[in-house]
């Protein structure tokens, strides 16, 4: 209790808004577990994030933690800061993906940055997972 | 040993910045915990005004205030702001002494460079064959100062990235805009379908000197705020267009951020307002909104002027260490050595823009030419 008081509010500067383990994304597509756990209150937890620096950025898989389910997403807008040219969000989001790559949803209801379609394309292989289709349920690049 | 080591050490702190031996340790010590570096107190020294001259005129200053009439905050208050001011300048308004040798230098530079420079009351200023310097020079082209931090400064470099910022001006109308105003940039994009991109948005800030310059845009598109950070003079930056040019009550819109969304929403098909050359640029006195907390800044210890009184969305517990807080923060308004450090002296900034304001000047009346030729429609036939 004591430790509660004393913890909450108190922050000197920004945080870095790093997306690692256990970090709480927003999910953007129109697919109904997603819209169910945006809803619910319940954001998923990113439980494992597939890169070497384990914080991820646009365009990196993520392993989640929604509703009880473990399913896998990608990356699609980061609130840290981002280098020239690079748009930044004001929210991590998170599109829900298959195994093989597939949107779990049919659209994408916000803007996602360009950059996306070259780093989606040099990650799909031949006989893999084809994560471009993802780019195909997109309304609006920036 | 300690102890001996400790002397030797402020022996040679004393060779090092020439400090008169009157000067003891323990004030090197607290210039030293606010930022001061050995090299830099003996660049300053080298450079200006004797370090330990202002000290003393300084320390003067405060004992003839306060021995004036006791009332030493109503004299601080009468001060000016010293951020444009030259130290030499700065010595001679709080003396009154020296101004004349003050002026009489001033006309000596006059004299050898043929330039008339504005007083500090002037608004407009000076014709040198053809050449106007104007006063609000530096808040047009703030990029042509150098960051005024002392290690990294470099004549050589500073002059070249000039000429650098010179020769992509003459490439490309980088128009005059202020933090505030609201922008149009399109940039070739290797990502993008049709290679080049546009993105509309409020510059909320503007960074960096020279050829590293940079202004960040922000937006709501589809409720989702979104920032980019753009580079003033990276050459993938193909047009940059002013569709509205005002300025804002504060320097740093930062706090759109933790605003509600509608304050930095623009529509992507936004018309420009044009505005008349002779029209100064308008203030926007808007107050924007903030959401509840939990915020990116504790802006309840900066006194910004364009955030509406937030008092109501502070926890009390915030509201009670306020003024505890605001006790400690440094007070740097009267702070003379804090201005000198962060900012580029007053004689150095006239050098610079005398150099680049007559290229400047042309590449304005280009820039005009180009955008009348565009604005000109041909004229209908009468039936």
């Amino acid at each position: 209790m004591i430790s509660k008081i004393f913890v909450r509010n108190f922050y000197t500067s920004n945080s870095l808004s790093e997306i690692r383990k256990l970090a709480r994304l927003r999910v953007v597509d129109n697919s109904p577990l997603g819209k169910q756990a945006m809803a619910e209150g319940k954001p998923p937890k990113v439980i494992h994030v597939y890169n070497k620096q384990s914080v991820g950025t646009t365009g990196d898989m993520v392993l989640l933690a929604i509703k009880g389910e473990k399913k896998k997403g990608i990356l699609v807008g980061v609130v840290k800061d981002q280098k020239p040219n690079i748009p930044r969000f004001d929210s991590n989001n998170v599109v829900l993906i298959e195994h093989n790559g597939t949107p779990v949803g049919t659209r994408i209801h916000v803007p996602i940055p360009h950059l996306l379609r070259t780093i989606l394309k040099e990650k799909t292989h031949a006989k893999g997972a084809d994560y471009t289709k993802l780019l195909s349920i997109a309304t609006k690049f920036l | 040993m300690a102890r001996l080591l400790c002397v030797k050490f402020r022996n040679n702190l004393r060779n090092l910045i020439r400090l008169p031996p009157s000067k003891d340790f323990n004030s090197c010590k607290t210039e030293m915990r606010y930022g001061y570096t050995i090299e830099r107190m003996a660049r300053l020294r080298e450079e200006r005004v004797g370090m330990a001259d202002m000290h003393a005129s300084i320390s003067s200053l405060f004992s003839s205030i306060t021995a004036d009439g006791g009332r030493p905050r109503r004299a601080l208050k009468t001060l000016p702001v010293f951020s444009n001011l030259s130290v030499k300048r700065l010595i001679e308004l709080l003396f009154g002494v020296s101004a004349s040798g003050y002026s009489s230098q001033k006309q000596s530079i006059q004299a050898s460079v043929g330039i008339r420079f504005s007083s500090q009351n002037d608004i407009e200023s000076t014709v040198k064959q053809g050449t106007v310097i104007s006063s609000d020079i530096r808040f047009k082209y703030p990029e042509f100062l150098p960051h005024p931090y002392m290690k990294w400064r470099n004549s050589i470099r500073e002059k070249l990235e000039r000429s650098d910022m010179l020769k992509r001006r003459s490439n490309i109308v980088i128009p005059e805009f202020y933090v505030g105003s609201i922008l149009a940039v399109t940039s070739s994009n290797v990502h993008a379908v049709t290679r080049t991109t546009k993105f509309v948005g409020i510059c909320i800030r503007r960074q960096g000197s020279g050829l590293n310059s940079s202004f960040l845009l922000r937006n709501v598109v589809d409720n989702q705020g979104v920032e980019i950070l753009y580079e003033l003079y990276d050459p993938k930056i193909q047009k940059i267009d002013v569709l509205r040019l005002e300025k804002r009550l504060d320097n740093d819109l930062m706090y759109l951020r933790d605003a509600e969304p509608q304050y930095s929403t623009f529509p992507f098909d936004m018309e420009p307002e044009y505005l008349s050359k002779e029209e100064e640029v308008p203030i926007n006195p808007i107050k924007v909104k903030l959401k509840p907390r939990p915020w990116r800044k504790r802006y309840e210890l900066d006194d910004y002027k364009g955030i509406e009184p937030f008092d109501h969305l502070l926890s009390w517990r915030v509201i009670r260490r306020k003024p505890r807080a605001l006790k400690h923060k440094r007070p740097v308004q009267y702070d003379l050595m804090w201005h000198y450090r962060n900012t580029i002296p007053e004689e150095e900034q006239r050098e610079i823009y005398t150099e680049v304001c007559s290229e400047l000047q042309k590449q304005e009346i280009r820039g005009q030419k180009i955008k009348r030729k565009s604005e000109f429609v041909s004229p209908e036939k009468a039936t």
